[in-house]
């Protein structure tokens, strides 16, 4: 599984790029996998507050459901509005092409401190397996 | 994850089998390629499913055919030696038990093949049947192994393995003593994915060199293992009903649209007066295909709106691969069950546009 260095990562198998006060948001490689073809991406709605552990939208592949949840909290700024037309982006480049949000943070310190890094989440991904 | 294991179980491992639990059984819903991959191989080359979890019941005796006349709803005095026939299987209510497929080996000799999630049930009702007739019903299930063959490639990969007269073999027929890849089978044209293809049984012993040697002969015309997933999404796009979805005890095969199977003309059968009077008063709701216009996904379950009020409820609901649209097979109250009718499917509490189309989604062409 492909677990880059420079993101942290929820226990949900979220994945966070901070920039300064921004994040950018999606799922893992491990959780892309699991999930199979993505067909179906319900992208949240832009200048909408979550707080962290909120559902933010759900990614549906031929067979199941899955939500994603906001890996902090804080305002959605803009979403990939690509995935509209391009759902497997998620499978085919899940840090990439297949961002889904990104959010200003209204909480930054308490909650990336409760986010995995790299190594963090290669841990858990061992004890999932 | 509990279940039972066909022969096949560790080659699926072994090809990246991703494994589940679907109807007491360890299957792969499906392969590295993935469900569109694997649905997409079946529409263009060749998938290769293992289906040895399916029943298989012989019955056997001078009155076999009495029995199956009044066990089924189909008609099978006409059933040639070496012809197959689908029928679906009704309790005296007329609410469905099953459906399958019945094999006419000779006068006296048919082989059923259920449903794997049902083969108790249906033995256990089979044997309620087959009191008041001279038949002798012997379940085979666990001795035998199936795999199909599916796709527009699949008769010139058969081919390859066998001098069995496969091309000559009509829709819905079947080689009671075939070999294939020096392995003693029943070769069936049949199949549940809309494409030309074939069921192969053997004993279950011989499983695994018979999926190597067929995965083999595939290797260079694009075919691929394929899982349940998309055995799900390709028998979906051709409007195919998959008990416990549009068939079940409450849902009689009228209701499913299968009335082409059901003869009511047959003097009695399981169901025959429940069913008669059933169409006699108007069915009350029927299974209708539905095309989604605003964005979602349908599933099983979710229910169906018109006039502010729920109509019915998605029995299967699923991207369609070959239309790369989001269809829905739904059970519907008869009064609104009109193609061109605007409706709406409640997806986890947002109604999304839908309207009632046409079945099947898809045919292949011919």
């Amino acid at each position: 599984m492909n677990v880059p260095q420079n993101l942290l990562y929820s226990k949900d198998h979220e994945w966070v790029k901070v920039e300064g006060n921004k994040v950018t948001i999606g799922i893992t490689d491990f959780a892309q996998n699991q999930l199979g073809d993505v067909v179906f991406v319900d992208t949240p709605a832009p200048q909408t507050e979550y707080k962290a552990g909120d559902a933010l939208c759900s990614v549906e592949s031929v067979k199941a459901v899955s939500d994603v949840y906001a890996p902090v909290s804080g305002m959605v700024v803009d979403v990939n509005e690509e995935l509209a037309g391009a759902p497997q982006s998620i499978n085919e480049d899940p840090y990439g092409k297949g961002w889904i949000a990104s959010m200003e943070m209204t909480s930054k310190d308490t909650d990336l401190k409760a986010l995995l890094d790299a190594a963090g989440y290669t841990k858990l991904l061992a004890e999932e397996a | 994850m509990e279940g039972k294991k066909t022969p096949l179980y560790d080659v699926h491992v072994a090809a990246g089998g991703r494994i589940v639990e679907f109807g007491g059984w360890l299957l792969p819903v499906q392969y590295k390629a993935g469900i569109i991959a694997e649905h997409k191989a079946v529409r263009t080359a060749a998938g290769l499913f293992d289906v040895s979890h399916m029943g298989e019941i012989w019955a056997e005796g001078p009155e076999a055919l009495a029995f199956l006349q009044q066990l089924l709803t189909n008609d099978f005095t006409d059933l040639a030696d070496g012809q197959t026939r689908y029928s679906p299987m009704c309790y005296l209510d007329g609410g469905t038990v099953d459906d399958l497929l019945v094999y006419k080996f000779a006068n006296g000799r048919y082989l059923i093949v259920v449903n794997a999630a049902n083969i108790d049930k249906d033995w256990d009702w089979m044997q309620k049947t087959a009191a008041a007739f001279k038949v002798k019903l012997t379940n085979a299930s666990a001795a035998t192994a199936q795999v199909a063959l599916q796709g527009p490639k699949a008769l010139k990969i058969l081919q390859k393995l066998t001098t069995a007269p496969a091309a000559g073999l009509g829709y819905y027929h079947f080689l009671p003593e075939g070999e294939v890849a020096g392995i003693k089978c029943i070769i069936s044209r049949t199949g549940y994915t809309g494409e030309d293809g074939f069921e192969i049984y053997c004993d279950a012993g011989k499983a695994v060199a018979l999926w190597q040697a067929i995965m083999a002969a595939g290797k260079d015309e694009g075919l691929l293992p394929t899982g349940l997933g998309c055995r799900d999404t390709l028998r979906f796009e051709c409007c195919m009903p998959l008990y416990g979805h549009e068939l079940s005890e409450k849902i009689t095969p009228l209701m499913a649209g299968l009335g082409m199977f059901v003869k009511l003309d047959k003097k009695a059968f399981n169901g025959h007066d429940p069913l008669v009077a059933q169409k006699a008063k108007g069915l009350p709701q029927r299974v209708m295909g539905i095309e989604l216009i605003g964005r979602g996904v349908a599933r099983h379950g979710f229910p169906v709106k018109a006039d502010g009020k729920v109509i019915g409820s998605v029995t299967t609901g699923s991207p369609a691969p070959t239309l790369g649209k989001n269809m829905a097979l739904a059970l519907i109250d008869t009064a609104y069950a009109k193609i061109g009718n605007k409706v709406a499917i409640d997806i986890r509490g947002k109604d999304v546009e839908a309207v009632i189309v046409k079945k099947p989604f898809y045919k292949r062409a011919q």
